[in-house]
């Protein structure tokens, strides 16, 4: 199957990630091939299988509620590209 | 003979008998960095020219007495620059240490203050898609170590880190094993934890050992392996100790030999290669017998699906909020938007989209559904072999190592180059790689022995045996 | 009514666990901003979740308090979206397998008992804080993480009014479990509302429109009630609805438009890898259920059977747990076989007195011995209802005895017939039409009679007494 330019811009936009035209059309290509390649999988018949969400036969993975230690202000904005006190600090958002 | 050239049992022993000092291990490791890395590039972020470079040598402790081992940068070492070779996570300084890496300083091991170089996000199979350029293959500087860990593989091969750390989504500690000629292992799904290894593809990922024999593998993966509290994909299941198997023998031992992995237009070297060596294992008293593992050609488009899909989630969160490269911008669209282009290379931007577009509404059905449930059938096909079988046999990679540049343009060809790796991450079972002989040209050629869940001791025996009975494991590379 | 509303809420309640969902971090509100942060709960790379075993058990709890089927497996799903308030830009949420679905919740009102359906009750993690600055916003993740429920119930609501009945038994019974503060000013729930208009008749809904930002049952109540009326004068203009989301400004008391974002979200769920799947199965759920505490209805049919109290008195006692257990306290101690006269003291007097001091019943400064004294003594004659009424409103607060109340204020009963003779006397004299009026058959002068007996002594005498003599005075003569 293939994925068209205006399919990959919305799928960009999802990923908010900003493709150039160059790119675009390059991924364009490369995901046509890709996905032709995919579609060999439609010719299986799946209907009684189980999807395999989980490979381990593990379950019921819990923690007690008990207190542990947090980071301080200072640690967790350490690599902060930008702060303000002890808040991040990002652009406006435009809604 | 310099102390870089040892194995890491080698020089424990020397360690805990007082005969070295870890010191003296790091100071040639860092000659060794000298004479080999500005051409193999194995390393990031510090060309030392000089050996001063701040390091904080573990107190000689525990069974590993301030030894060091070389990381691969995708996993959490705190106080020490982790960036997934991108320039997305430039600076990320983490708060805290991956649980690997605690046990390592638990057993009184050192990192080395030098990471590893990989491919963005583990985003390859060549180690072409880092920040920092490629890593070259010590046994042929033109050509590729593998990936995506492929600066661990080939600063074990180039002796300028005697073990290493790599982690494995779809073969990536053993291919650049097998293209390097060392040993890689990746341990079953939820052997070892996964807290602090930046995540590609959380339902694949396994962080394991690179190693210059199996030996070393074995001790090492007893040191990172065990039941984690803080990952909730770790499983509750004592850890062996993986010495014990080092038996040297396979008498008896029943070896499938998929009739899947050797097909039409198969590299005629490797497949002579490989048929010898599994020959070998037939003089050394295995029984080896063709089997089936009938949905192996689904693996590597199921893989692609389900790897970018998590992958596409999991890279969300490098946006330029909280740490890392931000875009300067005019609002947070354009703030999420550019840094994401600016931040991510080519390979990283295909995935995510591809990911992103598997799940999307209209095609989750028809590819992420449908790929867990082919998933299902490829471990399925597993399940049925070792009902009858200790161990599979097959090649590492189709091909030895191809030159840089080679197949970089060509998403769909690097895709396929994981073809007999693939599916044991999709079946969450162990595996290992191990030297097994050399093209013509010189290239290493990789062995691959697969085994069924929580049995690593299977494939230790088996390597191990294998290792001690043919020289491959002596060669070295000239550098 | 031309047009039948039809309203459905969506209610978030944070659990009161001490750590957040996925991490050991403090959910303490208030604290110092990114000080209850992590690893995990600021989505760093390369952490993990594992949940909060006390926030499922809270979660099952609930979803049984509301009669929901509890699913035997269940899983959580990543819904993923890009906001700076959310630091892995997905949120750990329940999709296509959620906890538990299909409950219900009973409103009760003059009109009988109406049952409002209860969708699915699922679990997911909430997100942080955003200040807004000009030109950029600020972020705290302390509430990242937070377990959160999320609470949808079926479109049976029809007016702004049941909406608001909803939400107030809603948080009464999730105070009876004790799994969450109910706090809309803390936070700690919030409701988002959708709600169409249709032609009375009509089997299709109308065009929805989702409100949020109320933060608080009257918000919410207020909202619909704007709500009702515009949409109604949009369909009364034929004017087309497009579906959309829409803000409440309390202050201007009117819904704003949200600008439309471009197509419908994509969130793309998936089962979330990190996490495993949960096994619930029949025998936990169980035992959970045994050890439900008596919710609002069963207490309040139980008062009604052992204590024979009315509905009406029951409910009023139930609307609280802690008035609901101060009162049941008291109704147990209170020593007499008939438990009316103590009830009546408690949705009576007592309810006045809470109301007057802006207090909860429980919350009242007040000694359950105390209260049942006072009873006694009314019970005994001793002093009159209406003194004790007086006595009471000292009581609270105070620390002296009832006893001593009515001795110190002088507010004793005057049973004695000597002393209100006297009383009695004079008021014949100074009621003379009154004394006709009762001699010729009108017994309600006696009432009036016995009134001005009560005003002279200050209360305090014994009215039933007090209207026995005067009745025999006026007889014998």
């Amino acid at each position: 199957m293939s994925i068209d330019q205006e399919t990959i811009k919305q799928v960009a936009h999802l990923a908010r990630i900003e493709l150039q035209p160059k790119e675009l059309e390059k991924l364009s290509a490369e995901l046509y091939a890709i996905l032709g390649f995919i579609d060999k999988l439609s010719v299986l018949n799946v209907e009684q299988v189980k999807p395999a969400s989980h490979i381990l036969p593990i379950s019921n993975v819990l923690r007690e509620d008990e207190l542990q230690p947090s980071l301080t202000p200072d640690k967790a904005l350490e690599n902060a590209p930008s702060k303000k006190g002890n808040f991040f600090s990002v652009p406006k958002i435009i809604e | 003979m310099e102390l870089n050239q040892f194995t890491a049992q080698e020089l424990l022993e020397k360690l805990k008998a007082r005969q070295i000092s870890s010191g003296e291990i790091l100071e040639s490791l860092y000659a060794r960095i000298k004479e080999t890395d500005s051409q193999v590039k194995a390393y990031v972020r510090k060309r030392p020219e000089n050996k001063d470079i701040p390091i904080s040598l573990n107190e000689e402790k525990g069974m590993l007495n301030g030894f060091p081992i070389t990381v691969k940068d995708n996993i959490c070492t705190e106080g020490l620059a982790t960036e997934c070779c991108s320039k997305i996570l430039q600076g990320f300084l983490p708060p805290y240490d991956a649980t690997v890496i605690r046990k390592i300083k638990q057993n009184g091991g050192t990192i080395f203050p030098l990471k590893a170089n990989m491919d963005e996000f583990a985003f390859g199979s060549s180690t072409e898609n880092s920040f920092f350029g490629p890593t070259h293959n010590p046994w042929g500087l033109d050509y590729v170590p593998g990936g995506s860990s492929g600066g661990s593989a080939a600063a074990v091969a180039a002796s300028s880190a005697i073990w290493a750390l790599g982690s494995d989504t779809g073969g990536s500690i053993r291919q650049p094993a097998s293209f390097c000629g060392v040993v890689g292992l990746k341990p079953t799904y939820g052997r070892v934890s996964r807290y602090g290894l930046i995540a590609f593809a959380s339902s694949l990922d396994q962080i394991g050992p690179i190693t210059k024999n199996v030996r070393d593998a074995a001790i090492l993966t007893g040191i990172i392996s065990g039941y984690d509290p803080k990952d909730s994909t770790s499983v509750n299941l004592p850890v062996p100790d993986y010495t014990q198997s080092l038996t040297g023998e396979i008498k008896g031992l029943k070896i499938g030999i998929p009739k899947e992995y050797f097909v039409e237009g198969m590299d005629p070297e490797v497949k002579e290669i490989i048929e010898e060596a599994i020959n070998k294992l037939k003089n050394l008293g295995g029984f080896t017998s063709q089997v089936s593992l009938p949905h192996t050609e689904y693996a590597v488009p199921v893989y692609y699906i389900i790897a970018t899909a998590e992958a596409s989630s999991n890279l969300a969160r490098f946006d330029g909020v909280q740490y890392g490269y931000r875009a300067p911008s005019n609002n947070l669209i354009e703030m999420y938007k550019l840094t994401r282009a600016e931040g991510f290379g080519q390979e990283a931007k295909r995935r995510i989209i591809l990911g992103t577009f598997a799940l999307s509404h209209g095609y989750y059905d028809a590819y992420y559904l449908r790929a867990l449930k082919v998933r299902t059938l490829i471990k399925q096909d597993f399940d049925r072999v070792f009902n009858d079988f200790d161990c599979i046999v097959t090649p590492t990679s189709p091909t030895s190592a191809f030159k840089i540049g080679e197949r970089s343009q060509d998403p769909l060809k690097m895709y396929l180059s994981d073809i007999y790796t693939i599916s044991v991450n999709l079946a969450g079972i162990p595996a290992i790689s191990i030297p097994c002989g050399f093209t013509k040209k010189g290239l290493p050629v990789g062995l691959q022995i697969m085994a069924k869940p929580f049995n690593e001791e299977m494939l230790f025996r088996v390597a191990h045996t294998f290792e001690q009975n043919t020289e491959w494991h002596k060669l070295k590379a000239k550098l | 009514m031309k047009y039948q509303t039809v309203i459905g809420l969506e209610v978030h309640l944070q659990l009161n666990t001490k750590t957040k969902a996925f991490c050991g971090c403090s959910t303490d509100f208030g604290k110092a901003p990114n000080s209850n942060v992590c690893p995990v709960c600021l989505g760093l790379p390369g952490s993990l979740p594992v949940y909060n075993r006390e926030a499922l058990n809270s979660a099952i709890k609930l979803a049984l308090a509301f009669d929901c089927q509890i699913q035997e497996h269940t899983k959580f799903d990543r819904k993923n979206y890009f906001y700076p308030d959310l630091p892995k830009n997905y949120q750990i949420s329940q999709f296509d397998l959620p906890l538990s679905k299909n409950g219900y919740l009973d409103l009760y009102s003059q009109d009988g008992i109406k049952r409002i359906g209860i969708t699915r009750i699922h679990l997911e993690e909430d997100a942080g804080k955003l200040i807004h600055e000009p030109g950029a916003s600020l972020v705290d993740f302390n509430r990242t993480g937070i377990p959160l429920l999320e609470i949808v119930s079926e479109p049976d609501l029809n007016s702004p009014q049941e909406a608001f009945d909803y939400l107030t038994s809603l948080k009464n019974i999730i105070e009876y479990l004790d799994v969450s503060d109910c706090d809309m000013e803390k936070g700690s729930l919030r409701c988002d509302a959708n709600i169409s208009l249709r032609l009375a008749g009509a089997k299709e809904l109308g065009v929805k429109t989702e409100l949020k930002n109320m933060n608080s049952f009257k918000g919410v109540k207020d909202a619909l009630t704007f709500e009702v009326a515009r949409q109604t004068q949009l369909l009364e203009t034929d004017e087309k609805m497009i579906q959309e989301t829409r803000l409440w400004d309390a202050e201007n008391g009117q819904t704003v438009s949200m600008r439309t974002k471009e197509g419908a979200k994509d969130y793309r769920y998936f089962p979330d890898p990190d996490l495993t799947v949960f096994v619930i199965d029949p025998a936990t759920v169980a035992e959970i259920k045994a050890r439900l505490p008596e919710l609002p209805q069963e207490k309040m049919d139980r008062l009604i059977k052992e204590y024979g109290l009315t509905e009406y008195d029951a409910k009023i006692l139930v609307s609280s747990k802690k008035d609901a257990k101060f009162a049941e306290d008291c109704i147990r101690d209170y020593p007499g076989k008939d438990k009316k006269e103590i009830v009546n003291w408690l949705i009576g007097p007592l309810l006045s007195e809470a109301n007057m001091r802006n207090m909860q019943l429980h919350e009242l400064k007040l000694e359950r011995k105390e209260l049942i004294n006072l009873v006694g003594f009314v019970q005994k004659q001793e002093i009159s209802h209406l003194s004790a009424k007086n006595v009471l409103n000292q009581l609270i607060g105070s620390s002296r005895s009832a006893g001593d109340l009515i001795r110190e204020g002088n507010f004793a009963q005057i049973s004695d017939t000597q002393a209100l003779n006297g009383i009695i006397e004079t008021v014949i004299q100074e009621n003379e039409k009154s004394v006709n009026d009762f001699k010729s058959g009108k017994t309600n002068a006696l009432m009036y009679l016995v009134g001005q007996v009560m005003k002279k002594s200050s209360g305090k005498a014994n009215p039933k007494v007090v209207g026995q003599l005067i009745s025999r005075r006026l007889t014998d003569v």
